[in-house]
């Protein structure tokens, strides 16, 4: 009782105290007599800005050696040993994070929030991979990417991915790119980092879902080639389609192809080629120009089907960002009142809310407006992808020999040893094995 | 190769394609890489709490991606006020004002309470223990002057590209700060 009364006691002096220096300090700092000198706080340096710069240039100097590793070199072990490397430094050292795939989200967060500025090593990060596609191929993704060599790490027995459940599944990485963006631009939040399902293995923690998510990815990684890279990875997605217009590309036989057809399943990922067949029948070409033609002709009628269908979808999407979900809770909260506990989270956002209503609304009411157009964009992508996908299964191919697909391939080098030619260039075979050199 | 002529110029027509498209992909990521970069600051930024901002909810502990979270208690030393009743460090109404556990506000123990002199008392954390739970935090923003706040702590913290306890901040207290000013440390109590 003594002991309560104390504190009680305690408790209304501090009160007073409190109230005569309310202005400033509840309870001045003492000035000690004893010669007691005040610690300070300490301040943990973040990782030093010249070892980031460190990390983009082994960043550099590995997509550089994958180049060389696959157009000179021409060696699997090399790739392989690369990316093993990467999976090492950039996977379980920088523990994944500053990676490609998701740094289209920093661009566009940069480009409509003029708060944040862009980095130079995102900057880096995301453009060098793309120009080395544009020239020669996905070699970032063969050696590079820690991603990616973690699911060829574990590739075991690759089964065949039906093409057309490989040309459906093939929009999802795009579909995915627009859906992180848009939410970037709206400063909701960067989705494509929050699902990538390898780099919780790589930081060792993460929560049950996404580790979950993970665990599937590998799973099926062990029988699909890559499940990640080709149906899911968006930024995989910006380096097929820059691969599409690539100056060099990867090509199975050192000198010529003499359509032996032993390359024909060396490819795990589904991206080696045949030839067409050369004898065309002229009515089938005719039907098929027009095939394409309707199909382009249909582009534009998908892109306003989405963008609509979009804008219709945009109310619900507003409500991903925390604070148009704030707002709305807000305003529930007005007309039915739900009971949260005391100090969670819930209780408290909403006790900001209700703390300066008008500054939350607006900020919701002008997230809203954002999302209305950021949807229709959306929605015309998702059209856009479409059509355009349906448009290139009906365009010829125009290779002559067996190739992997351009997009398509991972550029990691494993076809080359499946070629006779190949084997004679590394002396595995004779040369009268092999054709004749040109 | 004896590839028919017509075929001929499909590849020819393609590579121009080809090459067309590559020259307008280099000079998009041209404009777009200056654009930006000339916005760009160099800069690195790195996460960190804004102490006035903080509801104290208790996320801290639980969200971050790792483990043990990145985010500790620290202490502003100039701030504090010594108090013997430190409503930081003890729960409310204690039994005695002793280091006794059943005391303690905080459920790890983190807080090392050493006497300075009479009346005053010296509170500091022990970062090995410490889950960023806020509990001492609230209790010094409410009833004393504030010397406790979060922090997230940069040996730790990985630098998210998106932290995933600011996605939950009641708060919205996270936000980008340079990397050589990585931290937002109180020096008065509001
Ligand atoms: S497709 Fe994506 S995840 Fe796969 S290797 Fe390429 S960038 Fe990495
Ligand atoms: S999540 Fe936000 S409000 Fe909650 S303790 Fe952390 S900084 Fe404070
Ligand atoms: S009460 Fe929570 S935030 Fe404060 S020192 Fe203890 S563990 Fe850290
Ligand atoms: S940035 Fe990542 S590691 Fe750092 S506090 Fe946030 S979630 Fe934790």
């Amino acid at each position: 009782m003594l002991r309560r009364l104390k504190f009680i006691g305690a408790l209304g002096v501090m009160l007073l105290m409190a109230l005569l220096v309310s202005a400033e300090q509840r309870f001045p700092p003492p000035d000690f007599e004893n010669g007691y000198s005040l610690p300070s706080t300490s301040t943990p340096a973040a990782r030093q800005l010249w070892l980031q710069y460190g990390d983009t240039a082994v960043f550099l100097a590995a997509l550089g050696t994958a180049v060389w590793l696959i157009y000179k070199k021409r060696s699997r072990r090399g790739v392989f040993w690369l990316s093993l490397f990467s999976l090492a430094y950039f996977g379980f050292y920088r523990k994944g994070c500053i990676c490609p795939i998701g740094s289209p989200q920093n661009i566009v967060y940069g480009l409509f929030n003029p708060g944040y500025a862009v980095p130079l090593t995102v900057l880096i990060f995301c453009f060098a991979p793309i120009v080395v596609a544009l020239f020669g191929g996905r070699a970032f993704c063969a050696g590079v990417c820690p991603q990616g060599a973690l699911q060829d790490l574990v590739l075991i027995k690759p089964i065949v991915v039906p093409p057309w459940l490989e040309h459906a599944l093939g929009v999802v990485p795009y579909i995915f790119l627009g859906a992180g963006l848009i939410c970037a631009g709206t400063g909701t939040g960067f989705l494509i980092c929050r699902y990538d399902p390898f780099v919780p293995f790589f930081r060792l923690s993460g929560g049950t879902f996404i580790l979950t998510f993970g665990a599937a990815f590998l799973l099926m990684g062990m029988f699909v080639g890559r499940p990640y890279c080709r149906f899911l990875c968006p930024y995989g997605g910006l380096l097929r389609v820059a691969s599409l217009a690539s100056k060099w590309r990867v090509r199975v036989t050192p000198d010529t192809c003499t359509q032996c057809r032993l390359c024909e399943q060396s490819c795990p990922f589904g991206a080696m080629r045949e030839p067409p067949s050369p004898e065309t029948n002229p009515k089938w070409l005719r039907a098929e120009r027009k095939r394409l033609g309707w199909l382009l002709a249909l582009l534009p009628v998908l892109i306003l089907a989405g963008a609509w269908g979009g804008s219709k979808f945009s109310p619900t999407a507003a409500q991903l960002n925390p604070t148009v979900a704030l707002a709305e809770r807000y305003a529930r909260q007005q007309i039915h009142p739900v009971e949260y506990g005391l100090m969670t989270p819930e209780a408290l956002s909403l006790q900001r809310a209700a703390d300066n209503p008008a500054a939350i609304l607006t900020q919701a009411a002008d997230l809203r407006r954002r999302f209305a157009l950021a949807c229709a964009l959306f929605g015309g992508w998702v059209g856009l992808v479409i059509g355009v996908k349906l448009a290139a299964l009906s365009v010829r191919p125009s290779r002559t020999d067996f190739e992997p697909d351009r997009g398509a391939c991972f550029a990691c080098a494993r076809c080359f040893t499946a070629c006779p030619n190949e084997r004679v260039r590394l002396g595995l075979a004779p040369a009268a094995q092999g054709a004749e050199p040109l | 190769m004896d590839a028919k002529p017509p075929e001929d110029s499909a590849v020819t027509r393609r590579q121009f394609l080809r090459n067309g498209a590559r020259l307008l992909a280099m000079t998009g990521l041209g404009v777009a890489a200056g654009g930006l970069a000339t916005r760009s600051t160099g800069a690195a930024t790195v996460w960190q709490i804004d102490p006035a901002k903080c509801l104290r909810c208790g996320n801290c502990a639980t969200k971050c991606v790792l483990e043990q979270s990145a985010v500790k208690c620290v202490h502003a030393y100039a701030v504090c006020g010594y108090c013997q009743l430190c409503t930081g460090f003890f729960a409310p109404e204690p039994n005695a004002l002793t280091t006794a556990a059943e005391n303690q506000l905080c459920p790890t123990g983190a807080i090392k309470r050493t006497y300075v002199e009479d009346p005053y008392y010296q509170y500091s954390i022990d970062e090995q223990l410490c889950i960023g739970c806020a509990k001492c935090v609230e209790g010094c923003n409410r009833f004393g002057n504030g010397s406790l706040f979060l922090q997230i702590r940069h040996d730790r913290c990985l630098n998210c590209n998106e932290c995933a306890i600011s996605r939950t901040c009641p708060g919205d207290a996270f936000r980008r700060v340079p990397v050589d000013h990585p931290y937002l440390l109180k020096t008065t109590s509001r």
